[in-house]
């Protein structure tokens, strides 16, 4: 290998570990919120692709399907549950909630298509409607089961994952799709030629995680969600809801994820499967940082990244193999560095 | 229910399925072949998960190296099928056995991740390696022949998978009966309770580990056979899951739960696969997937328990017989009454800055009952955890019958004769109270891994039996041996505990705040426990805050206060030593 290779290499991994980076800061944020350990988010994203893909074909997106029958099984789950408690006050703002904003995303979408949009406007729209499918998710799946342990709210993630695969199936068909480049310049730096999608992602990545340390850093919400994560019961005695508290968390998830599908869609063929893959190795980068530092989850992917393109080079049969081998050690690391508690253990 | 009825009904049970093939269709049969081979993948998860507590993702990958080996052996190679078992087992259990030494340390969810890891990287090489078929696959694998006879219909093979079915299953309850069986029931209840027993959590964990890997290893050999054709689809994650699936769904509690469960799942896919066409045209496919996991899902919210636990819920209960009088295991010998059995000396213990034991020495001599007490905040439970080896030193030395244990890990301190019970109550709620104090005997008993499964010991079996029921009739707990430790209140939970540590014939005796969240008349109950024992001369060390309990109960008193030694002395001197009463109630104005 010639340092021309590695650096191509280098770039290559640094544009890849961004795109992991999105979705693995929507890990950490969702698992330190509400513990859950969202296997999906690489579903999402890969979604959120294959959405700006139809748009882009001036199709009705399959999403659309998906976000109306998730919308409807949540609002009935909700209104049940209200009914059964007895507050029957809030059902007016639950229908709003689960039901009538999913639907007018929906519809915005639905009205917008008739127009022609330019593509910023139809990564808007995709956004839009990626958006209500991971809250709705929360609603429907964890929502029943959120004082679980850690380890029963992992297995339901994966089992999700698989429906999520066939439900991707469903909706989207099995072609794979590749959206047009968001942009067609190039930067030279020294020798190495870095196109500007590397640029972009770079740059997205870096405004995303900015934006998010300010949310957290600035408003109130921002602290809300923190003191949720640090301690459920305690937030909830100062009047933080921790469903809300949950519902924002996955809405700026599924943002994170949302953003690295689109800018993934360009370089790789995104297929209804393809989401596995990303959201895992995102995963292992959000494990360096012990599902708990959002720097430490960013530098994880970056590493993943690299090192998956390194690997492709040697080897690129094997490279997932590499990769998901060397989620071992680093898993071994981080538990010796973690303090655990024995009360964790579930009966 | 008796034992008879249990018998019957399993004789009816081995019985249907003997006559199975000669009464239903070959496809229903064939349907069958699949179920066993599953429900034996399905068993080594059961133990695994449900009774190990380890979630694992990754059984299909064991089912698939066993597939690959026997496979590569016969297909490739030529050999006989049973050369291809060989392979498999050995290499499926050594390749565990090197996951396990490397993951096993891991805790909680991140052990369950590193099977996710691990899954699905060798569900990946299946697929990539080359000379294995790669994604097309390996085909012309031989039947398995018995003798003369080649096992070419669905039929014949029947027997053989529900044979080896059937063994497992019977090995694997007289495992769970036996001692390194309980040992595994024990894992569920967190590390420090299985170490504080004698038994090292880490050579069970793994032990568990390799026998999961064995039953997927079995699993793997007959599925090749049966299907002459392996490739790597069905070996990758989301079989994985599959099996997990099957193991909850029937009860990750019970191995039998693996066996329904692995029915349960087959039989609902082949029904899925008929009818949802009928719903849905040309999706049925993608359809199966989301419909299985959707049930999975709501099961997981519903009814975690899964459906072996909650029948047997409803049947009425086993009865079972006291055990009987037995060979007495075999007591240590107990020190000179006087002689110091526990020396401290000068321990220092620090969490980054702040010093939570400092240089603090005191010794506990054979035949009294010291007390260690002080205010909130003064080190006793670090001290306690220095003791036990839950906690390791930075400076000093523990000498325990003038051996070192400073450095000891936490089992084999209890093994050298030191036991303790927990501030906060750590049983086995879902055992009985005889199970629980068995778990006691551990250290004092040598059955192995075979040995137990086979029933080959039953000698030492009855008189860890008998030992355990005379430690709870000495505890006073002798009436109900076989109630469930969790249905007691609890005051005779800390009892139990107590019947628990002596059932491991220690020197020494530990008890965390034993009176804490006691009433009075528990509290009376327990000391008059402590006395007796007392004057059987067991050595007994004792952390506590309750000042009345300790004064009335204690030859001697060390004080502890902000890590340090403030002083010790018989409880007449305490009470009426000024750093004392300053220590505890502020400053004499």
């Amino acid at each position: 290998m010639t340092a021309d290779i590695a650096a191509i290499l280098a770039v290559d991994g640094i544009a890849t570990g961004a795109i992991y980076a999105l979705v693995a800061i929507g890990t950490v944020l969702i698992f330190t919120v509400t513990r859950v350990i969202f296997i999906p988010f690489g579903d999402i994203a890969a979604f959120t692709a294959l959405t700006l893909a139809a748009l882009d074909a001036k199709q009705l997106p399959g999403t659309v399907g998906l976000v109306v029958v998730l919308a409807c099984m949540a609002c009935l789950m909700e209104v049940t549950s209200l009914a059964r408690a007895g507050e029957l006050r809030a059902m007016p703002k639950a229908v709003l909630g689960y039901l009538v904003l999913p639907l007018v995303a929906v519809g915005i979408v639905w009205l917008a298509m008739r127009f022609n949009p330019p593509m910023q406007i139809r990564i808007v729209l995709a956004l839009l409607l990626i958006l209500p499918v991971a809250p709705l998710l929360d609603r429907i799946v964890f929502r029943p089961i959120a004082d679980a342990s850690v380890l029963l709210l992992l297995t339901v993630s994966v089992a999700l994952h698989f429906a999520l695969v066939g439900l991707g199936l469903m909706f989207f068909g099995p072609e794979g799709v590749r959206t047009e480049p968001l942009t067609s310049l190039a930067l030279d730096i020294g020798d190495v030629h870095v196109p500007g999608q590397t640029v972009l992602i770079l740059t997205a990545a870096l405004v995303f995680s900015g934006l998010l340390f300010l949310f957290f850093d600035f408003t109130l919400l921002g602290k809300a969600l923190r003191a949720t994560a640090f301690n459920r019961t305690g937030a909830r005695l100062m009047g933080i809801r921790p469903a809300r508290a949950g519902t924002i968390a996955y809405l700026l998830g599924s943002l994170m994820a949302g953003v690295s599908g689109i800018l993934i869609a360009p370089v790789n063929t995104i297929f209804y499967d393809s989401g596995f893959l990303i959201g895992l190795k995102a995963f292992v980068g959000a494990i360096v940082g012990g599902l708990v530092s959002y720097p430490g989850a960013a530098l994880g992917a970056f590493g993943v990244g690299i090192l998956e393109s390194f690997a492709s080079f040697e080897s690129s049969t094997l490279k997932d193999v590499i990769v998901f081998s060397l989620l071992i050690p680093v898993l071994l690391w981080r538990s010796l560095a973690t303090q655990h508690s024995e009360e964790e253990i579930e009966e | 229910m008796t034992r008879l009825q249990i018998r019957l009904i399993i004789a009816a049970v081995v019985a249907c399925l003997i006559a199975a093939p000669f009464v239903l269709n070959p496809f229903s049969i064939t349907l069958l072949n699949y179920v066993g081979i599953y429900a034996l993948a399905a068993i080594g998860l059961a133990l695994l998960t449900g009774v190990g507590g380890i979630v694992s993702f990754g059984q299909a990958a064991f089912v698939g190296i066993a597939a690959y080996s026997t496979a590569w052996v016969t297909a490739l190679n030529g050999y006989s099928p049973w050369l291809g078992l060989l392979l498999a087992v050995v290499l499926t259990c050594s390749i565990a056995a090197m996951l396990g030494l490397v993951t096993l340390r891991l805790q909680g969810h991140f052990l369950s991740l590193s099977t996710v890891a691990w899954g699905l990287a060798i569900a990946f090489l299946f697929g990539n390696i080359d000379g294995l078929g790669e994604h097309n696959g390996i085909s012309g694998l031989p039947p398995i022949s018995i003798g003369p006879v080649a096992l070419v219909q669905s039929w014949q093979i029947y027997f053989l998978i529900w044979a080896i079915v059937a063994a497992v299953l019977l090995l694997c309850y007289n495992l769970l009966d036996s001692r390194i069986g309980r040992a595994m029931r024990a894992l569920r209840g967190g590390n420090t309770l299985v170490e504080s027993l004698g038994i090292s959590a880490f050579q069970i964990r793994l032990l568990t580990f390799v026998i999961a890997a064995f039953c997927g290893a079995l699993s793997g050999w007959l599925y090749a056979h049966l299907g002459r054709f392996v490739s790597p689809g069905p070996f990758d994650a989301s079989m994985g899951i599959e099996y997990l699936m099957m193991a909850m769904v029937g009860g990750a509690g019970s191995v039998l739960g693996g066996v329904v469960g692995a029915a349960i799942v087959t039989l609902l896919k082949n029904s899925v696969q008929d009818y949802l066409p009928l719903i849905a045209k040309g999706a049925s496919g993608q359809l199966e997937i989301v419909a299985f996991s959707a049930l999975f899902i709501l099961f997981l919210q519903r009814a975690r328990q899964g459906i072996v636990p909650f029948i047997s819920g409803l049947l009425p209960d086993l009865k079972l017989s006291r055990p009987e009088q037995a060979a007495p295991l075999p007591r240590r010998e107990q020190p000179a009454p006087g002689t110091p059995l526990l020396k401290v000396s000068s321990v220092q213990r620090r969490f980054g800055g702040l010093v939570a034991v400092n240089n603090v020495s005191f010794e506990v001599r054979s035949g009294e009952i010291l007390g260690l007490i002080g205010p909130n905040g003064a080190g006793k439970s670090t001290m306690f955890n220095l003791l036990t080896g839950a906690l390791r030193a930075n400076s000093g030395e523990i000498k325990f019958a003038d051996r070192s244990i400073t450095r000891d890990p936490q089992f084999r301190i209890a093994r050298s004769g030191i036991s303790r019970t927990f501030q906060h109550v750590k049983l086995r709620p879902h055992m009985t109270l005889l199970d629980n104090v068995l778990l006691g005997t551990y250290s004092r008993t040598r059955t192995g891994l075979l040995a137990g499964a086979l029933r080959l010991n039953q000698a030492e079996e009855a008189s860890a039996r008998y030992e355990a029921l005379q430690q709870l009739e000495r505890v006073g707990l002798g009436d109900k041996p076989f109630e469930f430790a969790g249905n007691l209140p609890l005051g005779n939970q800390r009892v139990l505990e107590i019947a628990r540590a002596l059932a491991a014939d220690p020197t020494l005796l530990v008890l965390d705040e034993p009176a804490a969240g006691l009433r009075r008349q528990e509290k009376q109950k327990l000391a008059e426990l402590l006395r007796s024992l007392r004057s059987d001369h067991l050595t007994i060390l004792l952390v506590e805050h309750d000042m009345e309990f300790v004064m009335s109960l204690v030859d001697r008193i060390v004080v502890l206060d902000f890590g340090s030694k403030l002083c010790e002395g018989g409880p007449a001197a305490i009470r009426s030593d000024a750093r004392v009463q300053e220590a505890y109630l502020g400053g004499v104005a």
